[in-house]
């Protein structure tokens, strides 16, 4: 804007300020581009600097892994690191723990939390979803004094179960809140059509809503699928020596080979694979998903 | 807790009452399962914070002394201190880099879905392995990080490892970590922005900055306090990134209210202690929440 009204001067040569114009609006257009592309580098630097770190250490021998100064790029690439994680602990033991804990509590969550999610949206019980909010706030440690000694007093410490069931405090509240943001952008007509024309309230979910409502659906799951993944604290109480959950898996790693750099980063490769994959499948979603529902 | 609840439905009680009837059964298998995860322990929690037990041995109800006791534990008062000092820095930073972060992926470039993507990664990833790898990255002497400082000619630092340094080094991982979430949030506020005040804007001559400060903000406001309050409610409650890079160490030096409530539970196995240390840390962040979303609705009235 400054370009126009400050070339804007000499009548007597149009053609010459016209091209000056035109190569400054260029060179503006460049700096502008060149603006962006560092602010872009920079901002994913860090990001990228983390994960080609983890990569790099997973890849190396120990004897470059503490070198100094630090190797970058390994002269040797070995997947020995990955071969020793596989070995030395049961992982796919508890990789198939994860699946249970983090699998259960998903369809779980999505049993319940979807048609709830229909149903606050659908009657507008905003209090209800205020409810949610509160699930959120309490800290994840405080429902394990208490379900710990239930699960105790019930025998129940040792099996899967109990990470399951208390993983549910984080994939319910996730597909409720999705739902509800999804199912108040559905228009209203079609089940008002079905329901006029006889329909059950739960016929008018189960065949007009809920085929609608796929794309919700699976970024809910998606999402709890991650978050409890990721989750930790739960495992950690609950876990015995075959029920840990990958994250539990390693951090006991981390207690016991506190050196073993290459394999410490060769397993937290392991663990986050999955949900890594996950994120790239629906990138999309998350970004409108989580905007959405962080607003509502 | 129950006053957000009246306040949000008080409007529409009567009408809200019929609309909701037909729909309660969808919605009460979720409640049943939530009164069992989340209102029992609750209920569990309140009536444990009276009494005195450690697990093994009786129970005895005690009343309001595991609170008195908590009023003069130096360690308990200094876990609230980190946790404030922690959740400040680790609320304040992301907040500012995810703003612009937001602004520079606002704007139309090529690739920017695929960048965006390899931004939101970090959110994403098991913080656990992530505080595995910046383990390694802090250490003092074969640590990446010090290297990576040296390049720049800045002196080594102790990181996690000295404590002066530890919550600062800690919150560099929370930054890395939830840096994308306020972006994503404050993304959404963007492209929801009218185009009209900027093309007004732009015909009586406003710069840049002009723009930014008298349209976006003011607009991106309400995304921000949502984002704050996430924040704020998530840096209070963060636990694995410290359990597992520092374990509230150097000796206390890191111990937050959740890490001190784990050592009451888990390793003293004092129920009755780490129950009364749980209604207050909830006390604090129901506050603490009220408190932002009061500020939410000023930033909407004014």
């Amino acid at each position: 804007m400054t370009t126009i009204t400050g070339s804007d001067t000499g009548s007597a040569a149009p053609a010459r300020t016209a091209t000056n114009l035109r190569t400054r609006r260029k060179v503006r257009k460049l700096l502008d581009k060149a603006g962006l592309a560092l602010a872009v580098a920079v901002l994913l630097a860090p990001c990228l600097f983390v994960f080609f770190w983890m990569l790099s250490l997973s890849l190396k021998y120990d004897i470059d892994n503490t070198a100094w100064p630090p190797v970058f790029i390994p002269t040797q690439p070995t997947l020995d690191n990955f071969v020793h994680v596989f070995d030395e602990s049961p992982m796919l033991l508890y990789f198939w723990n994860s699946i249970q804990v983090t699998g259960t509590a998903t369809l779980a969550a999505l049993l319940l939390g979807v048609p709830a999610g229909y149903g606050i949206a659908k009657a507008r019980a905003h209090g209800l979803a205020a409810l949610l909010l509160l699930s959120r706030m309490t800290p994840g440690l405080s429902y394990l004094i208490p379900l710990f000694t239930l699960f105790q007093m019930m025998g129940l410490i040792g099996t899967v179960w109990p990470i399951a069931l208390t993983h549910m405090v984080i994939t319910l509240p996730i597909v409720v809140w999705i739902m509800i943001g999804f199912f108040e952008t559905l228009p209203q007509e079609l089940e008002e059509a079905a329901r006029i024309d006889g329909a059950s309230l739960w016929q008018a979910f189960r065949y007009i809503a809920l085929p609608l409502a796929r794309p919700g659906i699976v970024v809910g799951a998606i999402l709890s699928f991650i978050y409890s993944w990721n989750n930790f604290i739960f495992g950690a109480v609950f876990a015995g020596r075959t029920t840990r959950t990958m994250p539990v898996a390693v951090y006991n790693m981390l207690t016991f080979e506190s050196f073993a750099w290459g394999p410490l980063a060769a397993a937290a490769i392991v663990v986050m694979l999955p949900v890594i994959l996950l994120t790239i499948v629906i990138q999309r979603e998350i970004v409108q998903g989580l905007a959405a529902g962080g607003v509502k | 807790m129950a006053d957000t609840d009246i306040v949000a439905t008080r409007a529409d009680r009567p009408a809200g009452d019929r609309r909701l009837r037909p729909y309660l059964g969808f919605i009460w298998p979720a409640l049943l399962v939530c009164t069992a995860v989340i209102i029992f322990p609750w209920l569990f929690t309140v009536w444990m914070s009276l009494n005195d037990w450690h697990i093994g041995s009786d129970r005895t109800f005690v009343g309001l002394e595991n609170y008195i006791k908590l009023a003069t534990d130096r360690r308990f008062l200094e876990a609230i201190g980190h946790t404030f000092y922690f959740t400040v820095l680790a609320v304040f930073l992301p907040l500012v880099l995810g703003t612009l972060s937001a602004l520079v992926f606002h704007r139309k470039f090529r690739g920017r879905g695929f960048f965006r993507t390899l931004f939101i990664m970090p959110m994403m990833a098991t913080p656990v392995a992530v505080s595995l790898v910046w383990t390694m990255m802090f250490h003092p002497q074969l640590g990446v990080l010090n290297y990576l400082m040296s390049l720049v000619g800045l002196p080594p630092s102790q990181w996690v490892f000295s404590t002066g340094t530890v919550i600062p080094s800690l919150v560099l991982v929370e930054i890395w970590l939830w840096t994308p979430f306020v972006m994503i949030i404050v993304l959404g506020g963007l492209a929801s922005l009218p185009n009209e005040p900027y093309e007004a804007a732009l015909i009586d001559g406003a710069t840049q900055w002009q723009m930014f400060w008298n349209i976006t903000y003011p607009l991106v406001l309400p995304f921000l306090v949502v984002a704050m309050i996430i924040r704020t409610i998530d840096a209070l409650k963060a636990f694995e990134t410290i359990w597992v890079i520092s374990n509230g160490g150097p000796g206390t030096a890191s111990e937050t209210l959740n890490i001190y409530l784990y050592a009451q539970a888990f390793s003293y196995n004092q129920v009755g202690t780490a129950s009364a240390v749980v209604v207050v840390f909830f006390a604090i962040i129901v506050a603490l929440s009220l408190v932002l979303l009061w500020t939410r609705q000023k930033a909407k009235w004014a």
